[in-house]
């Protein structure tokens, strides 16, 4: 049951990328041309988002032991340190993110549309985060 | 509709997407953290992401049976493994992309996260600028 609603959920991130054009890689790339012909459009994508998350978000973190509809607990990230691998890690990341204009769940949206292409992306995406767990010895 | 609208609502459903994943199945949906756990044979089957991702992936393949939105994808496979090796590797170092980071630590106001997030769009930005405008590419 909660793995259908955790499918649902995946389905309507997937519409939520294709209706506000995130998973359009061009627009992304316009969007972080802030020297260009900037395309705004994107920011707001993120306002909603925000608008929608940050109370049932901050509600979660400020209860003592927060619960699922199904009373299991939540899991909230806690770890607050600001360090190298954070910043590197973002660094790496947008980096790769201006070079393609696609970011994960992206990926995976327009590999499900049909633009094959974008295999190149994935590959290498996978093979990023196992050069990682080796690297890290995880 | 207003681009900017557009861009909101889609935000405001993958706001929706994430609150649900939180309050349903207790965990952050931070796509590349679901990756991470999809591609860990100790965490395939004992978190929802495998679900998550497959609603992300199949959704789009059902929604352009009806609607093809605009895709413009024009990295060529070279730079798509680049950037994909950098997008793997970066988020597992620095634990989070747009989605993890951006909407779900914002939202928990996570200093962390709203660090990661203003460092990724930052190398974004240098990075398009550099292939747009200085070596004048797309």
């Amino acid at each position: 049951m909660k793995n259908v609603f955790a499918f649902l959920f995946g389905a309507l991130f997937s519409v939520g990328l294709m209706v506000s054009g995130m998973s359009n890689p061009e627009k992304v790339l316009d969007f972080l041309d802030l020297f260009g012909d900037w395309d705004a459009s994107l920011a707001f994508v993120m306002m909603g988002a925000i608008a929608v998350a940050f109370i049932p978000f901050q509600k979660a973190l400020r209860t003592a032991q927060p619960k699922t509809v199904f009373n299991e607990p939540i899991d909230l990230p806690r770890n607050n340190q600001i360090d190298k691998k954070l910043i590197t890690g973002a660094v790496l990341f947008g980096a790769g993110w201006g070079i393609a204009g696609i970011c994960p769940a992206p990926s995976f949206t327009l590999i499900g549309l049909g633009h094959s292409q974008v295999l190149y992306f994935i590959v290498a995406m996978l093979v990023g985060i196992w050069i990682h767990r080796k690297w890290s010895g995880a | 509709m207003h681009d900017f609208l557009i861009a909101f609502i889609g935000g405001l459903m993958l706001g929706l997407s994430v609150v649900g994943y939180l309050y349903v199945n207790g965990r952050i949906a931070g796509i590349s953290g679901l990756i991470g756990q999809v591609l860990n044979s100790k965490t395939m089957f004992k978190t929802p992401a495998i679900w998550f991702l497959s609603g992300l992936i199949i959704t789009p393949f059902i929604y352009g049976l009806f609607v093809q939105p605009e895709i413009e994808l024009n990295a060529s496979p070279l730079m798509m493994i680049v950037a994909g090796l950098l997008v793997g590797f970066g988020t597992r170092l620095g634990s989070g992309c747009t989605s993890g980071h951006g909407i779900c630590g914002i939202s928990r106001l996570s200093k962390r996260s709203i660090i990661a997030t203003m460092t990724f769009m930052f190398a974004g930005f240098v990075a398009v600028y550099i292939i747009r405008h200085i070596t004048g590419a797309f």
